[in-house]
């Protein structure tokens, strides 16, 4: 039992670098992402104390939240996003990092881009300023959020000081049934074990439900661990993890791809392993999810009605069900199903990869966007973009009346010109639905890419699955 | 870093459990490229009607900044973005200390490289604090992080717990990077033997 170890404690003990009695470990970083809202003011702390980048070459960095996703010569362009975009140009040239800029080949979302272009690698620890650095644990990465404080540490140092967190096995059990997704998975997980459920904890999600998943559905998964409170989430690689990697423009290649896999199929769990803390969850009879509140633990099956804080006997959860459900003027005991919307935003870094895609066209194909909805479809990065048409998704989307954008963040964070008008409802492939996250004022449905899609046809909050009756999903 | 040693202050409640980030300081303000000038955005959505001006009905309105230090809030405070910008906003209005019963985990980090203590307390003490505000909502505490405690008015004590290093870089404002820096000799031990090509 004692030398058993789990995924995270090899990937951890690997990257100690100095563990000092009374200190936090010092954690060795093999990938620091970075982008333009959360790294300005690390570089400053690099000027002002005359500091170097210490290792540019594994650092790596993109413009995603603030950019806009409509072409420059359609658009004013925000002076302050401009000034932020400018001033990540400029410390990139002047410290040697490697920049996508907006509008170039390899710019996306930077928990898009990063795997597509094979900088995760399993085993590797990633970090990124941004809470969503946890989608890379899909590659059996440890990968997790930082401040803008860690940012300048990563940057001076390549290391940061960390506390060991505890380990949380899920294991999801069981088949997916038709036009339920891997993001049902992981809001069905949130609304279980609530938005912090995972505080402390790094998650590893094991079980014949994951294995199934293509890494695009694992990256959803992992994506929204910090939805639960948990930095980091994990998945042991497997073949599909490295037939995903095999090739791409950063992973290793010839002999050093045969000695990495070596290595990484060392990675998983050893079976004598154990955890902190382990819960196990039968997905069979997983419904199509849907969030009706302002957190993202505020989630029920699509065919189930909505809470009523007058049931409920804890006193600050009935006052934390009541605000929610006046933020967003619901009903309580009504039936989620049947209410109507006015935005559907298909992308974000939790679900706008290549199939997320393809399951919102599937659904969308030959059919309406319903009259007074507007629905925009944006895809995570240029390369998903450019699959995208090439498969001729875009004219599936723009026929159905939706809107076809370029890539960013785009409505998920509401700061770049994308956003919900106040009182507006949408039904979001993204990952937050706090008051005002995609908009001041905006209420927030989350769901998958195929409950978005039967949203944008109906006007209203649907179950994708009579719709998506006869379609076939095409993965290939 | 700025220090932090001992406080005797106002508190301000906010009751809410889970108040997130985007509460904290809405994204549109994450444009600004500075560490400073925050404060103002602090909590936009619930301070400011859409006119812009003032909600005379939200708490920090009708507080006297520099007066009240301390932000006591429900359960799992900080949740959502890894956003720096919440403990510079919260720290750039004035306060200096926040004690609920749970933070969540990069909020809490943030928080502690900036100068803005993040107290954890058991539920029972957390609603001791809540009675003494209700009943008194202009009561002192006094917080002192070399004892670890927090001092009521009636001279009852409420322990709380924070990692060594973390206290230390506290007590005496010190920037955690310069331990990191000083570890230079193990980190180059570290990459000599770290294989980077097939890395991890």
């Amino acid at each position: 039992m004692t030398n058993s170890k789990t995924l995270f404690d090899k990937v951890w003990d690997t990257h100690v670098v100095e563990q000092e009695l009374g200190y936090p470990a010092v954690l060795y970083i093999d990938r620091h992402l970075v982008h333009e809202v959360t790294s300005p003011q690390a570089f400053s702390s690099l000027r002002a104390r005359g500091l170097q980048v210490r290792r540019a070459d594994m650092t790596f960095a993109t413009m995603d939240h603030s950019t806009p996703t409509l072409p420059l010569n359609q658009i004013e362009f925000e002076p302050q996003a401009k000034a932020q975009l400018d001033l990540l140009e400029d410390n990139t040239r002047r410290f040697g990092i490697t920049l996508f800029p907006m509008g170039t080949e390899r710019n996306g979302i930077v928990h898009v881009i990063g795997p597509e272009l094979g900088l995760i690698h399993p085993g590797m620890t990633v970090v990124c300023g941004d809470s969503h650095t946890a989608t890379h644990g899909a590659f059996g990465a440890l990968a997790f959020g930082i401040g803008t404080s860690e940012v300048s540490h990563v940057l001076a140092t390549q290391c940061l000081l960390q506390y060991k967190p505890n380990t949380l096995e899920v294991r999801f059990e069981g088949t997916l049934g038709p036009g339920v997704t891997a993001k049902d998975l992981i809001l069905g997980l949130i609304s279980r074990i609530g938005v912090e459920g995972g505080t402390g904890h790094v998650i590893e999600y094991t079980g014949e439900a994951i294995r199934r998943l293509d890494m695009q559905g694992r990256m959803t998964v992992c994506n929204m661990s910090i939805e639960a409170g948990a930095r980091a989430g994990m998945i042991a690689p497997d073949d599909a993890t490295f037939e995903y990697l095999a090739g791409r423009e950063h992973a290793p290649k010839g002999e050093n791809w045969d000695r990495a896999l070596e290595k990484w199929r060392k990675l998983p769990s050893d079976p004598q392993a154990t955890y902190d803390k382990a819960i196990t969850i039968d997905v069979s009879s997983l419904e199509p999810m849907i969030t009706y509140g302002t957190h993202p633990g505020m989630g029920i099956s699509i065919s189930a009605s909505i809470p009523d804080p007058g049931q409920l006997g804890d006193a600050s959860e009935r006052a934390a069900l009541e605000k929610a459900l006046a933020y967003m003027d619901l009903q309580p005991g009504a039936p989620i199903m049947g209410q109507k919307i006015d935005v559907v935003f298909v992308g974000s870094c939790t679900n706008s990869r290549l199939p997320d895609l393809r399951m919102a066209a599937a659904l969308l194909e030959g059919r309406k966007v319903a009259e007074g909805v507007r629905m925009l479809v944006v895809p995570g990065s240029h390369h998903i973009r450019r699959q995208a048409e090439a498969e001729g998704l875009d004219r599936i989307f723009i026929q159905a009346g939706a809107e076809w954008r370029l890539p960013g963040c785009s409505m998920c964070i509401a700061m770049n010109g994308d956003q919900l008008e106040p009182g507006q409802y949408a039904v979001s492939t993204s990952n937050r639905n706090f008051e005002g996250r995609q908009g001041k004022g905006g209420r927030t449905f989350l769901a998958s890419p195929l409950t978005a899609a039967a949203a944008a046809v109906m006007g209203c909050v649907s179950d994708p699955r009579p719709l998506m009756a006869g379609r076939e999903l095409n993965d290939a | 870093m700025p220090e932090f040693t001992r406080l005797t202050s106002r508190m301000a409640y906010m009751p809410q459990e889970n108040i997130d980030t985007d509460q904290i300081i809405p994204a549109r303000y994450l444009k600004l490229t500075d560490r400073e000038g925050f404060g103002k955005h602090l909590f936009a959505d619930w301070r400011y009607l859409p006119d812009g001006s003032p909600n005379p009905a939200f708490l920090l309105n009708q507080l006297q900044p520099g007066q009240t230090n301390v932000l006591l809030a429900g359960d799992n405070f900080g949740c959502g973005s890894s956003r720096e910008h919440a403990p510079w906003a919260l720290y750039d209005w004035g306060f200096r200390a926040v004690i609920s019963t749970s933070f969540a985990d990069i909020f809490k980090n943030n928080a502690l490289k900036n100068g803005l203590l993040p107290i954890p307390v058991e539920a029972g003490d957390y609603q001791k604090l809540v009675a003494l505000i209700t009943a008194e909502p202009h009561a002192e505490i006094s917080i002192d992080l070399t004892e670890q405690t927090i001092t009521l008015p009636d001279g009852s004590k409420i322990d709380f717990p924070i990692d060594h290093f973390s206290k230390h870089c506290l007590l005496e404002g010190i920037d955690s990077l310069d331990y990191l820096l000083s570890m230079s000799e193990p980190i180059e031990n570290y990459e000599a033997r770290h294989d980077e090509t097939y890395a991890g």
